[in-house]
């Protein structure tokens, strides 16, 4: 079981918080901060597994981490989990991402966090791992999405938005921070999918 | 309203939508906190308006601030209006928010009932989509219980998409409501050959995530898992049912023997390395399992060994990590084969991941030999100094003390290390494991008596540092060993060089910054320490140092006296007094040393942990029935002093006797002594050598110390533990050398009296004998102490009540709870339950409730002999290399089966089934046991080959299901009928046959107690006819009546079981009988007597059997059974009910029912096929039957007649 799936920028800055227990919404906050600073203590060259982290769980749970550019994807799950294949399955969610938001960047997850989770909910499901086939994943996220336009979407002027957020002032982070390197060499894994 | 419209879209253009908040919040990032207040305050306003849009994007920005932080429970109630909004787009971000903050807390949640199960059945799949997704995250016991239903509906449904979700969530379905777990399951089960490997995996999934917490439950679908095994390509799935067989291995060993081969196959095919990884580990579970009695897979240690290496020498950081987490598993069971990869170990010590780091650790733990322990300490104690961060620093530290105290400190072979290892511990700045150092010194000084005088020296050093110890004390729990050292030298002070000197450092005026409860143990010991002190000064006649010591108690107690904590001060006081008044007495010159020393006399043995709560409950004792009857209200302010002892040891709550005189001491400690020689429990190598009162012959019992000379007695100001390393080296280098020696000069032999073992063993581990002779206490256990370590478990454990044997048939009470009636489904499945059948039972009253559980155990026995013997037949099959045919083995296996492997776990059943019944119900002989094998196998495979053919036929059972009939209830029915009643005794019975047993049928009969009289002697006798027979106990004859098993006080009624042997069942048959029976009242006892006559009918022999469509055709196309058919009129029941009337009342299952029209299957217990066709015309029945015997079928039919002309 996964117990939860946190994506977090390199200032702790929370970008997808999905707790599958329940938390109160100031334990859940502190979870993040205190999940941030056990991460950010690793260099990227050791090993994407980590125990402890006195909140969440007891000794049956691993935080499982990956980090892409600006972004750290941690989901925290127990021994039924096979820890090689929750790597992998960041990688399938973080690629999804990619081909959703076509080239995937952290501002995509800033203004869309409501489609992160929907993403996010046909790959997990109330902590089980539902689906782990990306093109699986995306045709039902585009059938969703087809069916959301056909009902005129949320926004009555989507323009808007868009041009909002092109025009947006960012003042510590640079445009187009591109998760990019998506080919981070997973060993032996590739067949995987 | 029309303006209202308008009105509404224009403030729209005005809302901000969730990228403008976004946007804002990061424009103000100096007052973030306002401007999200205000936007809440927006937010407010437009979940006041009418347009669900507005709503909608309001509920989605309120997401967006959860996810921040903020508490958004507050709107639960629109969330659930923006849920139950029509279109998707606004029903997805409703489901969101509601995933993000319900929880079973949430009041409004039950609300939502009605709302999700209309999504569930929404058309549109991806509402229903939405509405599983969202409920998976907040689902609830009673949202679990009424909608369990649907959701099990919507695993069959046409959509994969839908139906992974169903059975994804049926988890958590099944979590909150553990009652829905045997009623779903069967369909479960049928999803993992589901033909979408997405459904399959889901099913895989939630299958391995319930049998990893109870294991022992899915052990029969080893063989179903075998199959996926060796056929899934799908690595997701093979890794999860890899990892569930390695849950499942420990439990059946003989399942490990067939894996094996699979396994190793797949680590050399493999290029993935996950699934390499959870072959390596699962193997090592087989191994683990298997560890007893199978020696040769040395090959597959080998092989698992050696791919570990490979990992763990990887560049990969994490394949190392897991290379080690793996290896510490094989560690346990073969420590050999890890053993020699130390050097990999030790190297991953050094390693900069922190993570990896900690598993090598781990893998330490059972590296350690006697040989190379105090080296591979000492490297970790080199790593203690160079740790940053406390939380290393202090796994090192428990790592250390976790390897050295190992079985009973077995690696240890020179104590005097150890405690200057756990001395030099206590000087780490910062650790939380003060109380872990400190109970490992009273552990070792309490049971290594040889050390005694060692340990107390350096306490005693300790206590004079212990201003080093405190100084950097408040905050961390260093300062506990403080505790220890105080303790131990008081306990021990006999063995003290300057006892003075140390008493004086325990008055010091620093000591009151210590922690309460280590001042109270202070106090407590410094009394201590004055008795031996003045014991000695007395015995040197020094009355002037004597009252110097009792005057400088005088003086420095007091600040204990004044101190805040409560204990502290209690002791302290009393103390004082009784220093006083021993000061008054030495005043007058009368010799007090004696009289002190008496309050300590006798000696603390080592209680083990669990020891109190091992103590059995003595017979006839009822620790809730009150000692004297409760006092008044008005008294209830006993209740604080309870909290004060339990930090405390143990050792010190144990109380010692108050100032008796000697005589009574004496006696005491002889009644003691005698209590431990008779106590098995109490092991000791020598009569307890006595403290100070100890006479002069005493001294020889102490256990001879035989401390090696070449380690210097005391090591000067703080010990250095590396220098017994040194001298380690050394000794056994002395010992090697001696030993050479004396193997020259045979002669010498005798004085290795000193060894512990003799020299049987050759150079290795053993041989080093430790540096004292070491007799290490074992810890007292009660007597009668239950081995159990039940303990253990925790009573809270949800998942506790998912462990539910799932292979006993459903009974008719398990049903999930149905909103509105429902048409039957197409049994196509192997589903085992029968719908008609249950939606009428759940209305029974409670009392039947109780008669079906009785059943239900009958059925599961029989049950459980029967999986026992399926997957005893799978396991005994040697598997061929090569992925198999699903069939071949079975087959092969009927002809090669060895008998033992079927016999040995059948008769584990039956002795378990022994307790449960009185009866004499069933002595199967052998030959009998062995036909219904053969039957077994036979019906195996008929089911195998019908299961085969069956396509998904979903398309065919969606309509049906969904075709919702508002019908009347049925009436509750019993199956259970009248048997006779007087003014005493009420009797209803109730035939089952069982497909085991082809001649035997079970009479179930109530008895009801209808009088104020008690009713005992109850006597069953039948008059047996040529075709039945009462089956009565060995030995009696045909005239003697069966006893029943209890006695019935008035209003009470009990079920006692009666077994007939049949020899014909196509007729139905009567037989009388009496029950005879004695009753008692005030006025004296009677013998009375109640006669009845038992009916067989030709129903009672039938057994419910589901039947599958496609083998119900072939049936009737064989053309063996002949046929009969009836007609009633005047029938106004609905069809539906007239199928449940006929399911219930005559042991029938609809196989497929089209319209109003059903084919009916059931099955007699000598195996006679029953194919009925029932057809519903206006006000009327017909009924066709078909089977193997025409007499049955006539009679049956007849006797349907009858039920049907009461409809």
């Amino acid at each position: 079981m996964i117990q939860a799936i946190l994506v977090f920028n390199n200032h702790g800055k929370p970008r997808l918080v999905r707790f599958y227990q329940r938390f109160p919404e100031e334990i859940q906050q502190q979870i993040v901060r205190e999940t941030f600073h056990l991460v950010l203590k690793r260099d990227d060259n050791i090993c994407n597994f980590l125990e402890g982290g006195s909140l969440i769980g007891g000794s049956d749970y691993k935080l499982i981490y990956r980090h892409y550019a600006t972004l750290y994807f941690v989901f925290c799950v127990d021994s039924s989990e096979s820890e090689l294949g929750i790597l992998d399955l960041i990688q399938v969610f973080v690629e999804t991402l990619d081909k959703c938001f076509e080239n995937v960047c952290e501002l995509d997850l800033i203004f869309h966090m409501d489609k992160v989770h929907y993403i996010l909910q046909e790959v997990v499901m109330g902590g089980m791992v539902l689906e782990t086939n990306m093109n699986e994943i995306v045709a039902q996220i585009e059938a969703q999405n087809k069916l959301e336009k056909s009902e005129g979407g949320l926004s009555a002027a989507p323009a808007r938005a868009v041009s909002a957020v092109k025009s947006i002032n960012l003042p510590e982070m640079p445009r187009n921070i591109n998760i990019g390197d998506l080919n981070i060499k997973v060993p032996n894994l590739s067949q995987f999918v | 309203m029309a303006l209202k419209m308008v009105k509404g879209s224009i403030d729209r253009m005005f809302d901000k939508n969730l990228q403008d908040l976004v946007r804002g919040i990061r424009n103000h990032k100096e007052d973030e906190a306002k401007y999200i207040s205000q936007c809440i305050d927006e937010i407010k306003q437009e979940l006041k308006q009418d347009n669900i849009a507005v709503k909608a994007n309001a509920v989605c920005k309120l997401t967006y601030l959860q996810m921040l932080g903020y508490d958004i429970s507050w709107a639960a109630f629109n969330i659930i209006e923006v849920m139950s909004a029509s279109k998707f787009t606004f029903k997805r971000i409703g489901y969101l928010a509601a995933s993000q903050c319900f929880h079973e807390g949430t009041d409004v949640i039950m609300l939502t009932t009605n709302q999700i199960r209309k999504d569930l059945s929404s058309p549109s799949q991806y509402d229903t989509g939405v509405a599983l997704t969202g409920l998976s995250c907040f689902v609830t016991p009673d949202l679990a219980r009424d909608l369990a239903n649907d959701i099990m509906t919507l695993m069959s449904h046409t959509k994969p998409y839908i139906r992974k979700k169903a059975v994804l969530i049926m988890y958590k379905v099944f979590l909150k409501y553990p009652e829905s777990l045997r009623p779903a399951f069967p369909r479960l089960k049928e999803k993992l050959e589901d033909p979408d490997p997405g459904v399959q995996s889901a099913a895989v999934n939630v299958i391995c995530e319930l049998a990893r917490r109870n294991p022992k439950n899915y052990l029969s679908l080893a063989p179903l898992f075998f199959k996926l095994m060796t056929s899934s390509t799908n690595n997701w799935v093979l890794i999860k049912i890899i990892k569930l067989f390695g849950a499942l291995t420990p439990l059946e060993p003989r399942l490990g023997k067939k894996l094996i081969e699979p396994l190793t196959n797949l680590i050399h095919s493999t290029s993935a390395m996950s699934l390499l990884y959870e072959c390596v580990n699962t193997v090592i579970a087989v191994l683990i399992s298997l560890s007893s009695g199978m020696p040769n897979h040395s090959a597959s240690i080998q092989l698992c060994v050696q791919k570990l290496r490979i990992l763990i020498e990887d560049s990969d950081q994490n394949l190392k990590y897991l290379g080690l987490l793996a290896m510490s598993k094989i560690l346990r069971t073969h420590p050999k084969s890890v053993q020699a990869h130390k050097d990999l170990v030790l190297q991953c010590l050094d390693d900069k991941d922190e993570s990896i780091r900690l598993r090598a650790l781990d893998l330490l733990y059972g590296m350690v030999s006697k040989k190379n322990l105090m080296e591979i300490v000492k490297k970790l104690m080199t790593h203690v100094d160079k740790a940053e961060g406390t939380t290393y620093r202090d796994e090192l530290l428990t790592k250390i003390i976790d390897i050295c105290s190992q079985s009973n400190y077995q690696h240890i072979t020179n104590f005097e290390w150890y405690i200057s290892i756990l001395v030099e511990l206590t000087r780490l700045e910062g650790t939380r494991h003060g109380h872990l150092i400190a109970a490992q010194m009273l552990d070792v000084a309490i049971r290594v008596k040889a050390i005694r005088r060692f340990a107390v020296s350096q306490m005693s050093a300790l206590l004079d540092s212990a201003h080093l110890v405190a100084s950097s004390t408040q905050r961390n729990g260093i300062c506990e060993v403080l505790y220890a050292a105080a303790w131990i030298c008081g306990e021990f002070s006999e063995h003290l060089q300057e006892p003075q000197q140390t008493l004086e450092a325990m008055l010091r005026p620093k000591v009151t910054t210590l922690p309460g409860h280590i001042q109270a143990v202070y106090v407590q010991n410094v009394v201590k320490l004055y008795a031996a002190i003045l014991q000695q000064k007395e015995q040197a006649a020094d009355v002037q140092a004597a009252q110097e010591v009792t005057q400088l108690l005088v003086e420095r107690l007091p600040q204990f006296v004044q101190s805040a904590d409560l204990e502290v001060q209690e002791r302290a006081s009393c103390i004082l007094q009784l220093v006083k008044h021993v000061q008054k007495l030495q005043a007058k010159d009368v010799p007090v040393a004696e009289e002190v020393s008496a309050l300590f006399a006798g000696e603390l043995n080592p209680v083990a942990p669990k020891a109190q709560k091992k103590v059995p409950v003595p017979e006839g004792l009822d620790l809730d029935a009150w000692i004297n009857e409760p006092l008044s209200d008005s008294e209830s302010e006993d209740e604080k002093p309870k909290a004060i002892f339990q930090d405390e040891e143990q050792r010190h709550a144990k109380q010692r006797p108050p100032e008796a005189d000697e005589q009574e001491l004496a006696r005491r400690r002889e009644a003691r002594k005698q209590e431990q020689a008779n106590n098995p429990f109490y092991i000791k190598s020598s009569p307890s050598p006595q403290k100070r009162y100890q006479d002069a012959p005493g001294v020889d019992h102490i256990p001879v110390v035989q401390i090696d000379l070449s380690v210097p007695l005391k090591v000067p100001g703080m010990p250095m533990s590396d220098q017994y390393v040194k001298l380690e080296e050394e000794r056994r280098h002395q010992q090697r050398l001696e030993k050479d020696k004396r193997k020259k000069k045979r002669r010498e032999r005798e004085r290795r009296g000193t060894r512990r073992h003799s020299s049987l063993h050759t150079e290795s581990d053993e041989d080093i004998a430790p540096a004292q002779r070491v007799d290490i206490v074992t810890e007292e256990m009660p007597e009668n102490a239950l081995p159990s370590d039940e303990d253990d478990k925790d009573p809270n454990d949800p998942y506790r009540a998912l462990d539910i044997d799932l292979d006993k048939p459903l009974a008719d009470s398990e049903k999930l709870p149905v909103q509105k009636h429902r048409n039957t489904e197409t049994p196509k499945s192997p589903e085992k339950e029968d719908i008609p059948v249950m939606e009428k039972k759940s209305k029974k009253p409670k009392k039947k409730e109780k008669k079906h559980k009785e059943k239900e155990r009958e059925k599961k026995k029989r049950k459980e002999a029967e999986k026992g013997e399926d997957l005893d037949f799978w396991l005994s099959t040697t598997l061929p290399a090569v992925a198999p045919a699903p069939e071949e083995p079975r087959v092969n296996a009927v002809a090669a089966a060895p008998e033992e492997g079927l016999e040995e776990p059948r008769g584990e059943v039956q002795d378990a089934d022994e307790d449960k019944q009185q009866e004499p119900e069933k002595k199967p002989s052998k030959e009998k046991k062995k036909k219904h094998k053969k039957d077994k196998e036979e019906r195996t495979k008929d089911k195998k080959k019908s299961k085969k053919k069956t396509p998904p036929r979903e398309g065919v059972a969606e309509p049906m299901e969904n075709g919702a009939l508002d019908e009347d209830p049925l009436p509750p029915m019993s199956s259970y009928c009248l048997l006779a009643e007087n003014s005493y005794i009420k009797m209803t019975y109730d035939v089952q046959g069982s497909l085991q047993k082809d001649s035997q049928v079970t009479v179930s009969v109530v008895l009801e107690n209808q009088s104020s009289s008690f009713l005992k002697s109850m006597e069953l006798n039948v008059l047996d006819s040529l075709n039945a027979r009462l089956a009565r106990p060995e030995g009696s004859s045909v005239h003697d009546g069966v006893p029943v098993p209890f006695q019935l006080p008035p209003g009470i009624s009990n079920e006692a079981q009666f077994v007939f042997t049949i020899q014909s069942i196509v007729m139905a048959q009567k037989l009388k009988g009496t029950l005879s029976f004695i009753a008692k009242n005030d006025e004296g006892s009677t013998h009375e007597k109640l006669d009845f006559k038992l009916h067989f009918t030709c129903t009672s022999y039938l057994v419910t059997t589901p039947c599958y469509s496609d083998a119900f055709a072939k049936l009737l196309e064989s053309g063996d059974l002949s046929m009969s058919s009836i007609k009633v009129d005047g029938i106004s029941m609905s069809f539906q009910n007239l199928l449940a009337k006929i399911c219930f009342h005559h042991r029938f299952s609809v196989v497929e029912r089209v319209d109003s029209c059903a084919s009916m299957y059931s099955r007699s217990i000598q195996g006679h096929h029953i194919c009925l066709l029932v057809k519903k015309g206006e006000k009327s029945v017909s009924v066709d039957g078909k089977c193997s015997d025409p007499t049955l079928l006539s009679n049956l039919l007849e006797e349907m007649k009858e039920t049907l002309a009461k409809c």
